[in-house]
């Protein structure tokens, strides 16, 4: 039985498009750039150097960290930089990049399967980070950490192959052609969670991938279940509810209601990580919109978006900007140099007769259309007031942090309220404060520690002190000792050194020779016949020697 | 007669016994409100306030002695918090000229001039340079504060304030704007 989500649209789908053409081979680019930054998480580390030579599946970016994943090279050729470079995010900034110039002769490292069914579940696990496999829905989440759910019983695991969000189809041309592959991959997620059912969500727009699916899991006892279509039925919590009827609490994560969703396109990647030895090196991009010939493409990571627009035959004319992802929860971009990462997947080429332009906004007349069709039954009206004014801890009272940011509301809003704008902005702005206080917590913990250091520092100096003198104190009592009185020669013969030294130094003070023994026994005077400025080379000596001699015990 | 005055002797005995227990057991040490006036404060130890560090200003906040509007760095963000904390009104920092909070600086060292004399080692009060006697200094920009502390303790001047870059892992997401479209 198929229960419902709170709310949500029935934008147009805009799926004919591209959903008709097999997935198209992309000939290698020749060259290729891979962000170190392609999962949640801490990014990859580069393990590789400018003028390496690597090999096609090689891994060029450590996972560094615990939620961090690794990144591999598309292609066998030479590393030719590790610097910054534009990628597809929202800001627009340049990230860490390992750049490719492919060698054309795509050269495999040497690809060992991993018998899962064998192995340690760590094991598996431990491959998955290291070929770089992570969630291809849309959230890169390091695929390794979400399949192990610790002391939490998973009962069902949820394969997501809804694909909500208008244009794109390339979870609906994977489904179709490579059905059996998937298959297999949720299969080694199925052993690693050992959940009581398996079930495959997809949105009946999309019958041929449902029927594909079922022929491939027939002789499994996973369950294909077609989904009426209904954006966002493909958001993780909402097809969890649609399937199982049970609701992902607010701020929890399905493992806390049993459930684990994952994308079927990370199901194809674990197969091909655990079965054939290979990483995350490609993936499926739709693209679409304002093109010549719209068609789903299998890319390298790393593939300029550019060459990926002219494989669908070019923008046409009127293409005003390129969206990536897709029209509800995309993000607009207008450097066609950025490359493909593991999280894009879909471009779309917009002009302003697809995507008109949205009217200005106007002031919220407080209808509650919003409200309606928020699949997270929030009151979109309220957090929009509280994040416009910046009142953050009330929009946090009203569960900010639960939107997914689908964009039901901003679809429906008579306004033309940009209000997820607003809901990313008041996010960002309080884990910006949530950072800074974690930052201030720290320096304080810090001071506190350095003040003790101080204070035992000095309570140490003056035992030491004490003791000395206790001891010159009893030496004194037992009269000459000859260690003193060589030191007292000593001492003396240094004075007398220096005091000839001072008499040389002035009869040469037009040369302005300071040595560093006269700064040292008396910098003041030594500096003072010298008409250097007092930055110096005596004035640095004496400082770095007044350094050495704080340092140095009493 | 006689029995209620030893009722009342009684009663006073036990309540006192109670009470004298309970201000041994349930005792607070220092000033609560210290906590809670340092947990607003940025924990930058800078002194521009006019007190050793944040702990100090703290503590006068918390005793009245000093005006919540002190704190430079935090800004006005953290002068309207702290008024609001102790109930009074705010006062924009600096005396009404409206100071924002700062930009994100951190400190950083020319390492070509650095004489390694340790001088802004002992100057930081968060521990946040690293180095040795006439060895090289560096600052750690992920545990530096911006206080600017080390800045004049550096004999050769090699201490500069730089800004924070915006990175995309720092990075936030703008206020929207509605742009207002070219008159034709």
């Amino acid at each position: 039985m198929l229960h419902k989500f709170h709310g949500g649209v029935h934008p147009p789908e805009h799926k004919a498009e591209s959903n008709s053409l097999p997935i198209g081979a992309a000939p290698l680019p020749r060259r290729l750039v891979v962000p170190l930054r392609q999962h949640i998480g801490a990014p990859a580390r580069p393990v590789v150097e400018v003028g390496d030579r690597v090999l096609k599946g090689q891994m060029i970016g450590a996972a560094d960290g615990f939620v961090s994943a690794a990144v591999h090279a598309p292609t066998s050729g030479i590393v030719s930089a590790v610097d910054l470079h534009a990628v597809p995010h929202p800001s627009g900034l340049p990230d860490l990049c390992i750049t490719i110039d492919a060698d054309g002769e795509e050269r495999w490292i040497e690809r060992q399967p991993l018998d899962y069914l064998a192995a340690d579940r760590d094991a598996v696990r431990a491959r998955l980070r290291d070929f770089g496999v992570v969630g291809l829905g849309g959230a890169v989440f390091p695929t390794s950490i979400k399949l192990d759910p610790g002391a939490l019983r998973i009962g069902t695991l949820v394969l997501n192959g809804a694909e909500c969000e208008p244009w794109i189809t390339s979870d609906d041309r994977l489904m179709r052609e490579r059905a059996a592959e998937i298959v297999e991959g949720v299969k080694i997620m199925a052993h690693l969670v050992q959940p009581e059912r398996v079930l495959i969500g997809i949105e009946d727009n999309k019958p041929e991938a449902v029927t594909a699916m079922r022929a491939a899991c027939s002789g499994t006892n996973f369950e294909v279940v077609a989904v009426p279509a209904q954006y966002p039925g493909g958001g993780e919590k909402q097809l969890i509810q649609v399937l199982t009827g049970k609701e992902v609490p607010s701020g929890g994560r399905p493992a806390n209601i049993g459930v684990l969703c994952a994308n079927a396109g990370t199901a194809y990647t674990v197969h091909r990580a655990v079965n054939h030895g290979e990483p995350v090196i490609s993936r499926i991009v739709t693209v679409t919109g304002n093109v010549e010939k719209p068609q789903n493409f299998e890319v390298l990571i790393g593939t300029p978006l550019s060459e990926m627009v002219q494989l669908a035959g070019g923008a046409k004319a009127g293409t005003s900007h390129y969206i990536v992802g897709g029209p509800m929860m995309g993000f607009d971009l207008n450097n066609l140099a950025v490359p493909v990462a593991k999280a894009v997947n879909c471009v779309i080429a917009a002009s302003p007769a697809l995507f008109p332009p949205k009217p200005a906004a106007v002031p919220c007349i407080r209808c509650g259309q919003c409200a309606e069709v928020c699949p997270a039954s929030l009151q979109p009206m309220e957090l929009f007031w509280f994040s416009q004014s910046r009142n953050f801890d009330k929009a946090r009272a009203y569960n900010l942090f639960d939107c997914i940011e689908c964009g039901c509301c901003s679809y429906v809003c008579p306004s033309h309220i940009p209000l997820v704008s607003y809901y990313r902005f008041a996010k960002s702005e309080i884990a910006a404060q949530e950072r800074e206080k974690k930052a201030a917590e720290q320096a304080k913990a810090r001071f506190e520690f350095k003040q003790l250091r101080e204070e035992r520092e000095k309570a140490e100096k003056a035992a030491r002190f004490a003791e000395k003198a206790a001891a010159a104190k009893a030496a004194a009592g037992e009269g000459d000792d000859p260690a003193a009185a060589a030191k007292k020669a000593a001492i003396q013969a240094a004075v007398e050194r220096a005091k000839a030294k001072k008499a040389e130094a002035a009869a040469q003070a037009g040369q302005c020779d300071v040595t560093p023994i006269a700064a040292v026994e008396t910098p003041a005077e030594s500096l003072s016949p010298c008409p250097l400025p007092p930055t110096g080379e005596g004035d640095l000596e004496s400082l770095r020697d007044g350094s050495l001699n704080t340092t140095e015990p009493p | 007669m006689l029995s209620a005055i030893l009722v009342m002797i009684l009663l006073g005995v036990v309540l006192g016994a109670i009470l004298g227990y309970a201000s041994i057991k349930f005792k607070v040490e220092g000033n609560p409100m210290v906590k809670k006036v340092g947990a607003v404060l940025p924990q930058t130890q800078c002194g521009q306030c006019g007190y050793a560090g944040c702990g100090p200003y703290a503590e006068a906040v918390a005793r009245g002695e000093a005006a919540p509007n002190l704190c430079v760095p935090g800004g006005d963000a953290v002068a309207k918090n702290l008024a609001d904390l102790l109930g009074v009104e705010f006062q924009p920092v600096g005396g009404g000229e409206g100071a924002g909070p700062k930009p994100r600086q951190v400190a950083f060292i020319d390492e070509n001039n650095c004489i390694g004399c340790t001088a802004c080692i002992k100057a930081c009060p968060v521990d946040a340079i690293v180095g040795a006697s006439k060895l090289m200094h560096t600052v750690l920009p992920d545990r530096c504060t911006g206080c600017e502390l080390c800045v004049p303790a550096c004999p050769v001047d090699c201490i500069s304030m730089v800004p924070l870059e915006e990175s995309i892992a720092n990075w936030k997401w703008r206020y929207p704007v509605i742009e207002i479209k070219k008159a034709a």
